[in-house]
């Protein structure tokens, strides 16, 4: 792998991020196809804004710049936020998407006073928070790529250790208790990995844009296939072309945050896929009707 | 008038303006529509600053009102071609706003607009850029865009008032009986562009989406009254307004922010407390039945 | 005269044919069942002839002349769960959007349109509930303030959704007295309903559906074991039991 990339002539701290990349948009494009099914794609990007507060928290109350910190807070919060809004569905005459709406925002909105706590009252500057928002590969060090790295790896494969069982569960729960899967533990576990991605994300991707790689490559790879292995696995192809590219470009002209590059990656290439996907692509069903 | 009244004033504005048109797409259950239009107006207003080549008010305006008014579209097709609609929201919104803050980013250092000013706005600069006809001052350009866009909203509230209730409560019967269900939710779709447009430059996306769910929301859990309901909203905005102004004076903060975290915070009472509708109030009645019988 | 006419009406949805081809016309002054099972498109059917969703080919014509000028002379009772009933408003307000017509655009309603609308509800036996909220509704009472709105529009037509389902036994009595009053006014009424042990009490003609028309005509010659087994197929054993005060050899 890493010989691969210094083909084209990257150092290699650059040769880490692109890898980390690749990984981590495969690990969200194959995740996120649960996501999908499960039909909570914006309850994840309410997960993911959720996460700014909990990286300020864990920086005022311990004032020093860890990631394994930073991630703890940020799954924490992350967490919290969908408590919130199943608390909100379940115990108010609000409907679901405007507790995801009041969720998002209100989170987000408290993430930003605290980050400008941080700059006014420590020089927070120094520690960096501002790239959590919107993502910079190049300001990544080695530990941090390392973290998303082995990261991303670790959930795509259990992920794929229980692939069966979470097809079963998102598809009929009712059915996967008859055959006696512990539904609530698997529903857990699903849950967590869509955390821990988000939460591995952030540093790479930005808490605004995350959960677009959770969303884009997967419904990318619905126009391609019907059959969820499939997907899956077309899905985490596309996250991870989505990540790389958008890495590369980013690191290479200057300015470019690396975040909104890996979205836009995914857009051409759900894009393209709404054209010309073999299933439900619109050409493809244009030239069937003819 | 000083400094802090015209920053406060804005953020009543702002308050008021989103609450009312954002409490109709709650009703509607499309508060997330809101959060998309109010991510996706950034991309409108870079699109008209590439194509006029300065920051003015109306390429802006036209900018955003027509990302804004495309998002709705873009939304609806995917959703009728068959994919949920919230994943459709998701693909669209990331999409625009990733594209905004990528051609944002090429703008540079030009003007004053950055990503940062994308999300948090610059409320505090309000006071400073204000209206200039013949070297007099008539105080801050946008005191008097969210002054324009809030009659035209109440206006137009009040023109469609019936219509609003029908088509919002029952669309299908609506239809049958001839409101003009379509005209009437492209109208709806344009007062939230405006009023995003109009809230936009000066408290950014944050803010936007927190002025339009939040304020509503809360509302909602206060009355039953169709009136009351949409009075409420905008007076639950400008107390937001004004509590976070409050607060971020008294921690030097995020002014947009600690406005968006005030929503917050008067929602979470009206959760707990509101005498019909909130939850702790819900379990105290439900005690004292038990008490009783 | 036929007050309402269906010709070819073909509805798909998901590339599933939900309605193919049905023709049927119901005479002026007539009460009739639209009765089928589960899926056979009964709701679809009244939905697409009210242009309420698309139909892919057909037409409707009501007395004679296409649906789109005769719009005014419809009255409609949707199903109760096709609304959110947490909207915020009361029971007197429901009833007056159903005068949207005669009150217009731009203008508030009369005292004259209230007093009507109150009429409305207390022909249903609502009037004491006209300023409740509509979210403190039991089912019949909700579904007894649709009928009010009905009533209110001072139809030709009526097309009624399923309002037998779920309603308690006053509703049900207000239900059957405003189909009466409506018949005996000259009125028609269209009904998609589904307990075959009714349907010999409540309806002078029945349309019996499966996602063809299986027949259509008075009572008597519509509402057959023939028939029924047509329409429902398989499940004409249980259909059998149901049945047994009904439906004649």
């Amino acid at each position: 792998m890493m010989d691969f990339f210094s083909v084209f002539g990257f150092d290699a701290n650059t040769e880490w991020v692109l890898t980390g990349s690749l990984l981590l948009g495969f690990a969200s494009g194959t995740i996120g196809s649960f996501v999908l099914l499960k039909k909570q794609s914006l309850i994840s990007d309410a997960m993911a804004h959720a996460t700014l507060p909990g990286v300020c928290l864990v920086y005022i109350l311990f004032q020093v710049k860890s990631i394994p910190l930073f991630l703890i807070g940020a799954a924490l919060t992350g967490l919290l936020a969908t408590q919130a809004i199943q608390l909100i569905i379940n115990r108010s005459r609000i409907k679901t998407d405007a507790a995801i709406g009041i969720t998002i925002s209100v989170f987000f909105g408290f993430g930003i006073v605290l980050l400008t706590y941080i700059q006014q009252h420590f020089g927070g500057s120094k520690a960096g928070l501002d790239t959590f928002i919107f993502g910079q590969a190049a300001s990544l060090v080695k530990s941090d790529v390392q973290v998303i790295t082995i990261g991303s790896l670790i959930l795509t494969l259990i992920a794929a250790l229980f692939f069966k069982e979470f097809k079963t569960v998102v598809f009929d729960p009712s059915f996967a208790k008859g055959i006696g899967l512990p539904v609530r533990l698997l529903d857990g576990l699903l849950f967590s990995l869509v955390l821990l991605v988000v939460v591995i994300g952030i540093q790479m991707v930005g808490v605004v844009l995350i959960a677009a790689l959770l969303i884009t490559p997967p419904l990318a790879a619905r126009y391609w296939t019907e059959q969820l292995g499939v997907m899956a696995f077309l899905g985490g192809s596309f996250g991870a072309v989505s990540g790389i590219s958008g890495a590369v470009l980013s690191t290479t002209i200057d300015h470019l945050p690396t975040g909104p590059m890996m979205v836009l990656s995914a857009s051409s290439i759900f894009f393209l896929s709404f054209l010309f996907g073999s299933k439900k692509g619109m050409f493809t069903r244009m030239v069937k009707q003819l | 008038m000083s400094y802090t009244l015209w920053i406060i004033l804005t953020g009543c504005l702002v308050g008021i303006t989103c609450g009312m048109s954002g409490v109709l797409l709650l009703l509607k259950k499309m508060s997330m529509i809101a959060d998309a239009i109010s991510h996706t107006v950034l991309l409108g207003i870079v699109g008209a600053f590439f194509v006029s080549q300065s920051l003015n008010g109306l390429p802006m305006l036209i900018g955003a009102a027509v990302v804004g008014l495309a998002t709705a579209f873009f939304v609806e097709s995917l959703h009728r071609s068959g994919i949920q609609s919230d994943a459709a929201i998701g693909v669209v919104f990331t999409s625009f706003f990733a594209l905004g803050v990528v051609l944002i980013s090429f703008i540079g250092d030009q003007v004053h607009l950055d990503t940062k000013h994308a999300l948090m706005g610059e409320i505090a600069f309000v006071p400073w850029d204000t209206l200039q006809i013949n070297g007099e001052s008539y105080g801050p350009v946008a005191v008097w865009m969210l002054g324009i866009v809030l009659i035209l909203n109440l206006t137009l509230i009040a023109a469609f008032y019936k219509e609003m209730k029908i088509s919002t409560f029952d669309p299908q019967y609506a239809k049958l009986i001839g409101v003009p269900v379509v005209l009437v939710h492209y109208l709806l779709m344009g007062m939230v562009s405006l009023s995003t447009v109009a809230s936009f430059d000066s408290v950014g996306a944050i803010l936007v989406v927190a002025m339009l769910i939040v304020p509503g929301a809360t509302a909602y859990l206060l009355t039953d009254r169709f009136l009351t309901l949409l009075l409420l909203s905008g007076i639950v905005g400008i107390f937001s307004a004004i509590i976070g102004y409050g607060a971020a004076v008294y921690w030097n903060v995020s002014i947009a922010g600690a406005m968006a975290s005030a929503t917050g915070l008067l929602f979470m009472v009206a959760f707990l407390f509101s005498p019909k509708h909130g939850w702790l109030m819900k379990k105290v009645k439900q005690r004292r039945l038990a008490a009783g019988s | 005269m036929n007050a309402l006419t269906v010709n070819k009406m073909t509805v798909v949805y998901d590339k599933q044919p939900a309605l193919e081809h049905v023709s049927f016309s119901v005479p002026e002054g007539s009460l009739t069942g639209i009765i089928g099972p589960n899926g056979a498109g009964k709701s679809t059917l009244i939905k697409a002839a009210l242009q309420l969703i698309p139909a892919r080919s057909g037409s409707v014509e009501v007395f004679g002349q296409p649906y789109k000028t005769q719009k005014q002379l419809i009255g409609y009772v949707p199903q109760r769960s096709e609304v959110d009933w947490d909207f915020p408003t009361n029971a007197l307000d429901i009833v007056l959007m159903g005068r949207y017509r005669q009150i217009g655009w731009f203008k508030r309603a009369t005292n004259k349109d209230i007093e009507w609308a109150r009429a409305c509800l207390e022909k249903v036996g609502m009037e004491e509930f006209a300023k409740r909220q509509i979210s403190q509704l039991s089912g019949g009472q909700q579904q007894r303030v649709f009928l009010a709105r009905a009533l209110a529009q001072d139809a030709s037509i009526y097309f009624m959704d399923e309002p037998f389902a779920g309603v308690d036994a006053a509703t049900e009595k207000a239900i059957i007295q405003l189909m009466k009053d409506w018949k005996q006014q000259g009125k028609t009424v269209l009904v998609v309903h589904h307990d075959l042990s009714t349907v010999e009490d409540y309806f002078d003609h029945v349309l019996l559906l499966n996602k063809r028309p299986i027949d259509c005509g008075p009572t008597q010659s519509v509402f057959t074991i023939d028939n029924l087994e047509k329409a429902y197929g398989g499940s004409i054993a249980f259909l059998q039991k149901t049945t047994a005060a009904g439906g004649r050899q």
